[in-house]
């Protein structure tokens, strides 16, 4: 399989704090690829490189084929690159759908003179994307929640609002920053089964970043293990758990946290 | 089959023409007359700020400088035109142009002023757009050939009442319907979370600047029509303190709610006026040291009052029914 996103020689610096130190690592198309690693290990920090929000001191980021690095955010999700957040960035006071719609509708076709004259192309494109936007609300469980204030959602609902936003521009990629935060366990199950069903429906490929051990494990086909900025494992889930260097990572030989 | 939407903006426009029609023939003075047209001008100016303010959310102080550009270009044009001929009535169509022509210069300083400051966000924007607009005022104070500091004077009074509604209604429909588009939920969006608006593919820069220039376009006209109200361009009558005054009028109605503006727009033009004889009144009656500016103190309270009470404004960002197009499975 192919590589839908390849990193190269990444490195990322705040003033003198090496947050990412020279990364590589391919996520093979279709898969679902975790990224672990405890607080402070530069995975966020990774998917805002890769999203453009940052722009790598060093290295090369290649999405499809193409250089995306330092590309502008808003050019990296055109070319395919979906996100959400671990700290949820919702519209608040916009509906969930309008949430959804605008994500599929970043340019519009309709020019702002053919929207201010109400032509007919402007109806019609506005009526195939609504459509297209409930049928989206409708695969992540969000239907009956369409014409509620996005901000009234309860936390899991919002979660999986992210994830609608995000599929609605259309992405070949999905980064999903911390998914599971914050959820039960009945959650967390029916959120690795929504992923997975997310992945195969829309043929994304998936990368994420979780602190849920049994969500990455269950979920994820090859995880990478970071620590202080170092990649530290890399590989299947089963072959990562026995690593020694991952299990002093997460369980610390002076018994850290 | 389908039956058309009524269209409630222009049969409150209508009926707003035809009170007032009517009033005109049962002692509607020309002083309240002249109450009804400011006040449609400051609907524009409201609207158009609100655009920039409320539905983007980027916090622009300079508007009175954008309808300054727009009133000096528009009434250099006409007056021009009025010199080579003084028929009025055949103006009418080198007016509109000449307000359009108004309207898109100011547009042009906006996408000017635009680019290199709307990467700024909150108040260092704001200390930016204030800055801006009053170079502009300054340029127009120093430029002797449209009067320089005694303004530009002579304009022909070319501002009826029928031509500021028209211009009005244009102005809230067509930012109402912007709004109510793709294009208008991008913009709130950006409003609501920048960052995250970038991370759904928008075009954050460019929406900005676009609706820098729409709402310097509108503020242009608007600054026209005064102009031609007024019958004179002063730089004093685009000072700081009326972009404030704008500003307080969005923040009254409501940021994102245009409804708030118009009403705002309505309510606090008469409440100047009020204010203005009331206390020139006072002073004659009790020779206390005041002046008919001092309306501005009740300004300013009122401002504080807002951001202490009712920070969301009259109708928050809520919209009155007419102003709501539904959608089309709604109806």
């Amino acid at each position: 399989m192919s590589a839908v996103l390849k990193v190269s020689g990444m490195s990322h610096w705040f003033g003198g704090l090496k947050a990412v130190s020279n990364f590589d690592f391919e996520v093979p198309e279709g898969a679902i690829y975790g990224l672990i690693g405890p607080n402070g290990s530069g995975k966020t920090t990774t998917f805002n490189l890769i999203t453009g929000i940052y722009k790598p001191t060093e290295g090369k980021i290649e999405f499809s084929g193409g250089d995306i690095t330092g590309a502008k955010p808003y050019r990296i999700v055109r070319k395919g690159v979906a996100r959400t957040f671990q700290n949820l960035r919702i519209f608040g006071s916009m509906s969930v759908l309008d949430n959804v719609r605008v994500a599929r509708q970043y340019k519009p076709v309709s020019t702002l003179l053919a929207s201010t004259l109400r032509l007919p192309s402007f109806k019609a494109e506005e009526r195939q994307r609504k459509a297209e936007a409930l049928r989206l609300l409708d695969v992540l469980h969000l239907a009956d929640r369409a014409k509620e204030q996005a901000k009234n959602l309860p936390y899991g609902e919002l979660r999986r609002l992210e994830i609608a936003r995000a599929l609605a521009t259309e992405p070949k990629l999905l980064l999903l920053d911390e998914p599971a935060a914050g959820m039960n366990p009945k959650e967390v199950q029916d959120l690795m089964a929504l992923i997975a069903r997310v992945r195969d429906e829309f043929k994304v490929t998936v990368f994420l970043i979780e602190h849920h051990m049994k969500f990455v494990m269950g979920l994820c086909e090859r995880i990478k293990v970071l620590d202080f900025g170092e990649t530290i494992a890399e590989g299947k889930p089963e072959a990562v758990a026995k690593d020694p260097r991952v299990l002093e990572a997460y369980l610390g030989k002076k018994g850290g946290h | 089959m389908k039956i058309p939407r009524t269209p409630w903006l222009l049969v409150v426009a209508a009926g707003f023409w035809a009170v007032v029609q009517l009033l005109r023939l049962v002692g509607f003075n020309d002083y309240y007359l002249f109450i009804a047209n400011l006040s449609l001008v400051y609907v524009i100016l409201a609207v158009s700020l609100n655009l920039i303010n409320g539905i983007i959310g980027q916090f622009s102080l300079g508007h009175m400088g954008f309808a300054a550009v727009g009133a000096y270009v528009s009434g250099s044009i006409t007056t021009l035109i009025y010199k080579l001929s003084p028929n009025v009535a055949a103006h009418y169509p080198g007016f509109v142009l000449a307000l359009v022509a108004g309207g898109v210069a100011a547009a042009l300083v906006g996408v000017a002023i635009g680019f290199p400051t709307l990467r700024l966000k909150g108040d260092y924007l704001a200390i930016v757009t204030l800055g801006f607009g009053e170079i502009i005022r300054t340029i127009f104070n120093n430029i002797d050939a449209v009067g320089g500091p005694r303004g530009l004077l002579g304009i022909p009074k070319f501002s009826t009442f029928t031509v500021i509604l028209a211009f009005a209604l244009i102005t809230v429909a067509v930012i109402r319907n912007i709004a109510e588009s793709a294009h208008g939920r991008n913009m709130i969006a950006i409003r609501e979370n920048e960052l995250a608006a970038d991370l759904v593919g928008i075009d954050t820069t460019g929406y900005k600047v676009k609706v820098f220039a729409l709402g310097a376009f509108f503020a242009g006209v608007g600054g026209g029509l005064y102009a031609h109200l007024l019958q004179i361009a002063h730089p004093t009558q685009f000072g700081f303190i009326y972009s404030v005054q704008v500003l307080i009028m969005v923040y009254a109605g409501g940021v994102g709610s245009l409804t708030g503006s118009v009403l705002a727009a309505f309510a606090l033009t008469i409440l100047t006026q009020v204010l203005k004889s009331f206390l020139s009144w006072l002073k004659a009656v009790t020779d206390l040291p005041i002046g008919g500016d001092w309306y501005m103190v009740v300004y300013a309270l009122l401002l504080i009052l807002i951001m202490l009470y009712r920070t969301e404004g009259l109708m928050g960002t809520r919209e009155a029914k007419l102003m709501v197009i539904p959608e089309e499975d709604e109806k």
